[in-house]
């Protein structure tokens, strides 16, 4: 009785019941269907006692990260961190704003064409308008001769500098970079570069700094060659938002955002895409192999010894 | 001609192997993946210094589709060892190691799938494709006598220049082929034996073939890992890649913390350990290489790592030192890191001279029952 009901509670429930041969075979087929139910829990335990101790090793590693003198930007909540939230156009537009009258003045976008404005932050109209306020040098023409014209959409957008050299002599020997993938080429990028623009602040006490040098703490060893530059009201936005300077760090962000991820909400996109196939192949190829799969499953096998065979 | 895809179709499998059989396949597809991929950004990308940044950026930008390409080959790479360690990995545990010549071929693949990785790696010319080329290249110079020398010649110059970066790229194109024509040899030496089993039996006397069985099995775990992969790709492409990489190369100015791609990492940490640059360079390579010697040194009587419960125990010991080396690689060379790198090390080396003696024990102590 109490094996029936063992037998009943273990196997009953659960499949069905082809009696103590088949069970065997099954079982000779499975490394770990052999266990028993204390080593499982063991097992399991252990398991989920590595898993956690893991887990507090790595959540520690990450909390006290104490090996520079740096502060650590704080993780923002950016509206493009969903997994299917693309970047907000608006901001874009309005951080090419900021770039083209702020942060252009030091810093180059040498891997941005304005062809690549179109359709993300403005018009294909609007985006030649702006090409066309900047001069740049073609040629030779007929004659052999460089010249300046307005600029096309195929163009790169220019730099402030014809090179690095010129850059540093105009800089107090420092080299403004280049912004296509400041975002991307920094540990935690959006946060780093906002925390980085917002975050100017008197030097601490025993901290000297040379001329020309500004104190952040978001910078490595805090002295940093680029003076404050994003306050209140430091542009006037052609959409009417208000200039504050955390509205203006947040849109030049977004907007270098998308000069390093310019296939940023094609990805996003292209998740939905591919959750939905996964969503409706993956269970489809389950079911195709557990379909295949059961006559194997199901096979019963007999041992006749050879005296009972005569 | 012929031969090879029916023996995918009738090949005689084990019934009884689990789903830790199923790397292979997966590899295989990363593998084809990454050809493929590689094949076209290899019709954008211009193996010159001045223009290799800018021809990935353009590939990114421009390209239809150029991003999703190369995302997939760059995260391919992270997926395939990651599946080539879990492959090995699998072998430790149930004694595949004992096909011999699978096993030598496979070790061969993984030598050579490392070196592809590695001249991969430089073809983008970001800071860290440049500083890791020098740090790699630079190994070399640890030979006596002729060390400097080969540098220079492998470089083709007296600095890492474009002759250095169009050789990467002309041997990044050809050794994945090599590397095919070997997982066809690898396969071709599998089948003669036939796929091992969980249990180590003899499996000949129940086989079943290969299609549609398993290939439909294979076909669950290629599915699911691509959609892993894919949604790496898309929502965090950059997850597994080093920041320093968006930076242009420049010979001028060394990153603060050169360190390689994370599947490279456990091999960086040996290397660091050794205070002696040729000794830190040996045991690099012996790193890999010891996974030729281990079908000659086990001799175990029993097939089946469950009658030598602490050859398990040893097994899983090896996973975790091989997680801890991986972390330690992309640490700061620093107290108490190197004070870990160095145990470390040496338990890695450990796991394969006490997995042996381990087993030798066990068969001394199971003879007398």
């Amino acid at each position: 009785m109490a094996a029936s009901l063992g037998r009943v509670c273990k196997f009953g429930l659960l499949k069905s019941n082809y009696g103590t041969l088949f069970n065997q075979q099954v079982h000779n087929f499975s490394t770990t269907n052999q266990w028993s139910k204390g080593r499982k829990v063991l097992l399991a335990c252990l398991g989920v006692t590595a898993g956690g101790i893991s887990a507090l090793i790595y959540a520690l590693d990450q909390s006290v990260k104490a090996f520079d003198q740096v502060a650590h930007p704080p993780n923002y909540k950016w509206d493009f961190y969903g997994m299917f939230s693309s970047l907000d156009h608006r901001s874009l537009r309005r951080g090419w704003e900021v770039y083209k009258n702020v942060c252009s003045a030091c810093h180059s976008l040498d891997f941005l064409a304005f062809r690549h404005l179109v359709g993300v932050t403005h018009t294909e109209e609007e985006v030649k308008a702006i090409a066309a306020e900047y001069q740049v040098q073609d040629g030779p023409d007929d004659t052999g001769a460089y010249y300046m014209r307005p600029g096309k959409l195929s163009d790169p957008i220019p730099g402030p500098y014809p090179n690095e050299e010129a850059a540093r002599a105009a800089n107090n020997g420092a080299y403004p970079p280049d912004l296509t993938y400041i975002i991307n080429a920094n540990h935690n990028g959006e946060n780093y570069v906002f925390s980085l623009l917002t975050g100017y602040c008197d030097p601490p006490a025993g901290i000297t700094l040379r001329e020309g040098q500004y104190f952040n703490p978001y910078f490595v060893n805090g002295a940093l060659g680029m003076p404050q530059i994003i306050y209140n009201e430091v542009i006037e936005y052609a959409d009417g938002t208000p200039a504050t300077a955390s509205q203006v760090a947040k849109d030049v962000v977004e907007f270098l955002m998308w000069a390093s991820n310019a296939d940023f909400d094609d990805r996003k996109r292209m998740t939905i895409k591919v959750i939905a196939f996964g969503v409706i192949s993956l269970p489809l190829v389950i079911y195709w192999k557990r379909l295949k799969w059961t006559t194997v499953k199901n096979t019963k096998l007999l041992f006749t010894p050879r005296y009972k065979r005569q | 001609m012929f031969k090879i895809p029916i023996s995918f179709i009738y090949l005689p499998t084990p019934i009884n192997i689990n789903y830790m059989w199923n790397f292979g396949s997966m590899l295989g597809m990363f593998l084809m993946i990454q050809i493929i991929s590689g094949l076209f950004l290899s019709m954008h990308y211009c193996p010159n210094i001045n223009l290799a940044f800018m021809s990935i950026s353009q590939i990114m930008k421009d390209i239809n589709s150029g991003w999703l390409i190369r995302l997939i080959h760059m995260n391919g790479a992270s997926f395939y060892f990651l599946l080539i360690y879990i492959h090995i990995s699998r072998n430790l545990f149930y004694y595949s190691f004992k096909l011999i010549h699978v096993w030598m071929i496979g070790s061969m693949i993984l030598f050579l799938s490392m070196a592809t990785a590695f001249l991969g790696y430089v073809l983008p010319w970001g800071q860290m494709s440049f500083w890791g080329a020098m740090v790699i290249t630079n190994l070399l110079s640890a030979l006596p006598y002729i060390g400097q020398m080969m540098v220079e010649w492998i470089w083709g110059g007296f600095s890492i220049n474009n002759s250095t970066l169009n050789r990467f790229f002309s041997f990044h194109f050809i050794l994945p082929f090599i590397i095919l024509m070997m997982v066809f040899i690898h396969l071709m030496t599998l089948h003669i034996s036939g796929s091992s089993n969980p249990i180590h039996s003899k499996s000949n006397i129940y086989k079943i073939i290969f299609h549609q069985y398993f290939s439909i099995k294979d076909l669950i775990t290629i599915m699911m890992i691509m959609l892993i992969f894919m949604l790496i790709n898309l929502q965090n492409p950059y997850m597994l890649s080093d920041p320093d990489n968006f930076k242009m190369a420049n010979p001028m100015i060394t990153p603060s913390h050169i360190k390689p791609e994370w599947y490279f990492l456990f091999a960086y940490s040996i290397l660091r350990s050794i205070p002696n640059k040729l000794g830190g360079v040996i045991m690099l390579f012996m790193s890999i290489f010891i996974l030729f010697l281990l079908p000659l040194m086990n001799n175990n009587k029993m097939k089946n790592i469950k009658f030598y419960p602490l050859n398990q125990f040893l097994f899983w010991m090896f996973i975790n030192i091989f997680i801890m080396l991986t972390w330690l690689g992309g640490q700061m060379i620093e107290y108490p890191f190197t004070n870990l790198n160095n145990i470390f090390t040496i338990l890695y080396f450990n796991y394969f001279i006490f997995s042996f003696m381990l087993n030798n024990l066990f068969d001394s102590l199971m003879k007398n029952y």
